[in-house]
C-alpha cells in the first residue's frame, strides 16, 4: 500500500472558530435556496419573486404569523422531546406515535369530561393523561431494547402506525360522533386551550419547556447520564450508572413530552381528535432536533424556519400556481444541505500538494 | 367461495408487486449497512416519474404507441428516480458522513415533495387528469402469459395471470438471492453490513460497496412506486395514493429478516393484508385494526428475533451505522 498520497484526503479539525461555523452553515443555506429556486423556476415562477411572496405570506402579515406560530410550536415540542434520546444515541423516531398517542389520552379525558369538568381542571388533567400514554407508548420500546436489545429505531417506527391506526379505529368506532362520519366530535370548550395573541397557549408552553430541556440536559445529573451513555455504554456502565434506568427513564420522558404536544395539537389547533394529528411532525422534529445539534435554542430558530417555509409555500399555490409540495422539496433541500455542510465543519479537506500540516497517524 | 379465494389471492399478489419491488431494494440497501429510511420518498419518485415516462411517450408517439416501450421508459425513469434518490442519501452518510436515519427522513421529505410536484405539475400542463391511453394502460396492467397458460383452470389464474412486473419481480428476487448466497461479491456485501472494518481489512471497498448497494437498491426500490401507480392506482396520479406505502415495505424488510427470498411471500401476506378489509370483512374486526396488522405483526417479529438472538436472524450488525475508517 505505498502509494502516492490521495489526491485529497480529509484531517479531522480541531477548533475552528465560531465564525467559520456559521459562514459555512450560510453558504449550505444559501446553497440550498439557489437549488430551490431552480424548482421555481422548473414550476415557471421568478424565483426571486416566488421567494419574496413566500415570505409576505408567511411573516408580512398577523394572520400568516399566527399560523407559523401554531405550526412551530408542536415541532419545536416534539424536537425537545427527541433531544435527550438522540444525545442518548437511542434513535427514538416514533415520536409521530407518541404525539398520536398522547392526544388520544387527552382526548379521552375531553370527550368524558367535557361537559361535567371545569378547564381549570380537565386541561391539566388532559395534559396529564397526554404525557402518561406518549410515554408508556415510547417506553414499550424502550423496555426491549434495555431487556433484549431489540432494534428500537424499527420498533418505534412500527409503533408510530399502530398508534395511527389506533385512531383510526377509534374514529370509526368507539368515539365516533354522527354514525357513519368517521369524525370524532369537536371538544367541548372546557377541553380547549385559552389562546394568547391569538394562538393557543401552547406556545408559551413550549417555549418553557426549552428553558427547562436547556438546563435539564446541560446542568443536571440526569443530563450528564444521558451524555456519558451517548458517548460510550461501556464508560457508563463502568462509571456505576444504571444503563438500562437511564434509557428507559429517557426515553419515558421523550415519549411524554411527545404526549404532551399531541395534547397541545388536540385541544389548542384541531379541537377535536383524528388520525393525522401528528401529521409528520414526529419525523420533521427528528431533523429539526438534529440540525439544531440538540441544542434546544437553535431549534426555536430551526423550527419557525420550516414553519415560514411551509406556511409560505402554501400561500404560492394561490398566488402563483405553484404546487404547495414545493414546501416539502425546498424543506429537503434545505435539511440535505445542511445536513451534508457539517462535514465541512468537522473535517478539512487537504489537497496533496500542501504539506503544511501533518497527516493522521 | 373458490373463485373468492381466487381472486383474493390474485389481489394480494397484484397488491404485494410494488412491496416487493421496495422491500427487495431496501434489503439490498440494508445488507450494505446502509439504513435508508426515504424509501417513502424514493417511492413517490418513482411513481411520479415512471407516469412522466409513459404519459410524455404516450403524448409524443399518440396512436403508434407500443405498450411494451411504454413499460421500458416508466421502468427506466422510475429506476433513474431512485438512483437519483439514493445517490444522495449515499452522498451524504457516505462521503459526508451524515447521520443515516436524519438523512434517510429527509429524503422522505424531499422525496414525496418531488413526487406531488411532478404529479401536480402534470396535472396543471395537461389541465386534468393526468392519464395514458387505454391500450398502454391495458400493457401495464395485463397478463403478460399466453392465454393458453391464463386458461388452464386454477393454476392458470393463480400463477400465470399476471402482469409483466410480478414475474420480473420474481426473477429479481430470485437473482439477488442467488447473488448472496453463491456469488462472491454478495458475500462480500454482506461482510460490509456486518463488519465493515473486516471488510476492509480484507481490501474490500466498503464506500464502493455501500454506494453501488444503496443505489441500486433505491432505484429497485423507485420501480416499486411506478408498479404501484401504473397498475393498482390505474395510471393516474393520485395525491396520496402511494402514502405509506415505503414504511410497509420498511416494515416487510423486518418481517422477511433480511432474507430477499421471504420477500416473495412476505410481499403477498402483506399486499394481501392491506386489502383483505375490502375483500374479506368481518363485521367483528374494524377495517382500521386490518390495516395496523402488517405494523404488529413486523414489531411482534421485530421482538422475538431479538429474545431468540439466532445469529442468521439478525439484522445486519453495521445497520445504520456510518464506517470511519480512522475510527477503527
Amino acid at each position: 500500500m505505498n502509494e502516492k498520497a490521495p489526491f485529497l484526503r480529509l484531517a479531522k479539525r480541531e477548533n475552528i472558530n465560531k465564525r467559520n461555523v456559521w459562514l459555512i452553515r450560510a453558504a449550505a443555506f444559501f446553497t440550498a435556496l439557489v437549488l430551490g429556486g431552480l424548482i421555481f423556476v422548473i414550476a415557471g415562477a421568478d424565483p426571486i419573486n416566488a421567494y419574496g411572496s413566500l415570505l409576505e405570506g408567511s411573516l408580512g402579515n398577523p394572520a400568516g404569523l399566527r399560523q407559523v406560530i401554531k405550526v412551530a410550536t408542536p415541532l419545536l415540542g416534539t424536537a425537545l422531546a427527541l433531544a435527550p434520546c438522540f444525545k442518548m444515541k437511542y434513535w427514538n423516531i416514533g415520536a409521530e406515535g407518541q404525539i398520536t398517542m398522547g392526544a388520544v389520552g387527552a382526548s379521552y379525558l375531553a370527550l368524558s369530561f367535557g361537559d361535567t369538568w371545569n378547564s381549570f381542571l380537565l386541561l391539566p388533567a388532559m395534559a396529564i393523561m397526554g404525557v402518561i400514554f406518549g410515554g408508556l407508548w415510547s417506553g414499550i420500546p424502550a423496555a426491549f431494547k434495555a431487556r433484549y436489545g431489540t432494534n428500537e429505531t424499527l420498533f418505534t417506527l412500527m409503533m408510530n402506525y399502530i398508534a395511527i391506526g389506533i385512531v383510526g379505529w377509534l374514529q370509526g368506532g368507539p368515539w365516533e360522533g354522527k354514525p357513519g362520519s368517521q369524525i370524532i366530535p369537536m371538544f367541548k370548550p372546557a377541553a380547549v386551550l385559552p389562546r394568547i395573541m391569538g394562538v393557543h397557549i401552547g406556545w408559551i408552553l413550549v417555549l418553557i419547556l426549552t428553558a427547562i430541556m436547556f438546563i435539564y440536559m446541560n446542568y443536571t445529573k440526569h443530563g450528564y447520564e444521558i451524555a456519558v451513555l451517548g458517548e460510550s455504554e461501556n464508560t457508563a456502565r463502568y462509571a456505576g450508572m444504571n444503563v438500562t434506568k437511564v434509557t428507559i427513564r429517557t426515553a419515558l420522558l421523550s415519549g411524554g413530552i411527545s404526549g404532551l404536544v399531541g395534547f397541545m395539537v388536540a385541544s389548542g389547533a384541531n379541537m377535536t381528535l383524528y388520525a393525522s394529528v401528528a401529521g409528520g411532525v414526529g419525523f420533521t422534529a427528528i431533523t429539526v432536533a438534529w440540525l439544531s445539534q440538540l441544542n434546544p435554542l437553535g431549534m426555536i430558530f430551526i423550527s419557525l424556519l420550516l414553519a415560514v417555509l411551509s406556511k409560505g409555500a402554501s400561500t404560492l399555490q394561490t398566488s402563483l400556481a405553484v404546487p404547495a409540495s414545493i414546501s416539502d422539496i425546498i424543506t429537503g433541500i434545505i435539511l440535505l444541505c445542511m445536513l451534508g455542510c457539517e462535514f465541512f465543519i468537522n473535517y478539512k479537506i487537504i489537497l496533496r500538494e500542501s504539506k503544511n500540516k501533518e497527516g493522521q497517524k | 367461495m373458490s373463485i373468492s379465494v381466487i381472486g383474493l389471492i390474485k389481489a394480494a399478489v397484484l397488491n404485494g408487486t410494488p412491496l416487493l419491488f421496495g422491500t427487495s431494494g431496501e434489503i439490498l440497501t440494508e445488507k450494505s449497512g446502509n439504513l435508508n429510511l426515504g424509501v417513502e420518498g424514493l417511492m413517490f419518485m418513482g411513481g411520479a416519474f415512471g407516469l412522466l415516462g409513459a404519459f410524455s411517450y404516450g403524448q409524443i408517439a399518440g396512436e403508434n404507441a407500443v405498450g411494451s416501450v411504454a413499460i421500458a421508459i416508466a421502468f427506466l425513469m422510475a429506476f433513474l428516480a431512485g438512483v437519483a434518490g439514493s445517490l444522495i442519501f449515499s452522498f451524504l452518510t457516505i462521503t459526508l458522513r451524515a447521520n443515516q436515519n436524519v438523512t434517510g427522513l429527509a429524503l422522505t421529505i424531499f422525496g414525496t415533495g418531488v413526487g406531488q410536484f411532478v404529479g401536480e405539475l402534470m396535472r396543471l400542463k395537461v389541465g386534468g387528469n393526468v392519464t395514458i391511453s387505454n391500450a398502454l394502460k391495458d400493457a401495464f396492467a395485463n397478463g403478460v402469459l399466453p392465454m393458453a397458460l391464463q386458461k388452464i383452470p386454477l393454476v392458470g389464474p393463480i400463477l400465470f395471470s399476471y402482469n409483466v412486473f410480478v414475474y420480473i419481480g420474481l426473477v429479481m428476487v430470485l437473482a439477488m438471492t442467488y447473488f448472496f448466497r453463491r456469488t462472491r461479491t454478495g458475500l462480500a456485501l454482506k461482510a460490509v453490513g456486518e463488519s465493515p472494518a473486516t471488510a476492509d481489512a480484507a481490501g474490500i471497498s466498503v464506500t464502493k460497496y455501500r454506494y453501488l448497494a444503496t443505489v441500486i437498491g433505491g432505484g429497485i426500490s423507485a420501480v416499486g412506486g411506478m408498479v404501484y401507480t401504473m397498475t393498482i392506482a390505474g395510471s393516474v396520479w393520485n395525491h396520496s395514493g402511494l402514502a405509506g406505502e415505503g414504511w410497509v415495505a420498511v416494515a416487510l424488510v423486518i418481517f422477511c429478516l433480511w432474507k430477499p427470498i421471504n420477500s416473495l411471500w412476505g410481499s403477498v401476506l402483506f399486499g394481501g393484508l392491506l386489502i383483505l378489509y375490502l375483500r374479506l370483512p368481518l363485521s367483528f374486526i374494524p377495517t382500521q385494526i386490518y390495516k395496523v396488522v402488517p405494523y404488529i405483526v413486523t414489531a411482534l417479529v421485530l421482538i422475538i428475533v431479538s429474545m431468540r438472538q439466532r445469529k442468521e436472524d439478525q439484522p445486519p450488525a453495521a445497520l445504520g451505522v456510518n464506517y470511519f475508517r480512522e475510527e477503527r
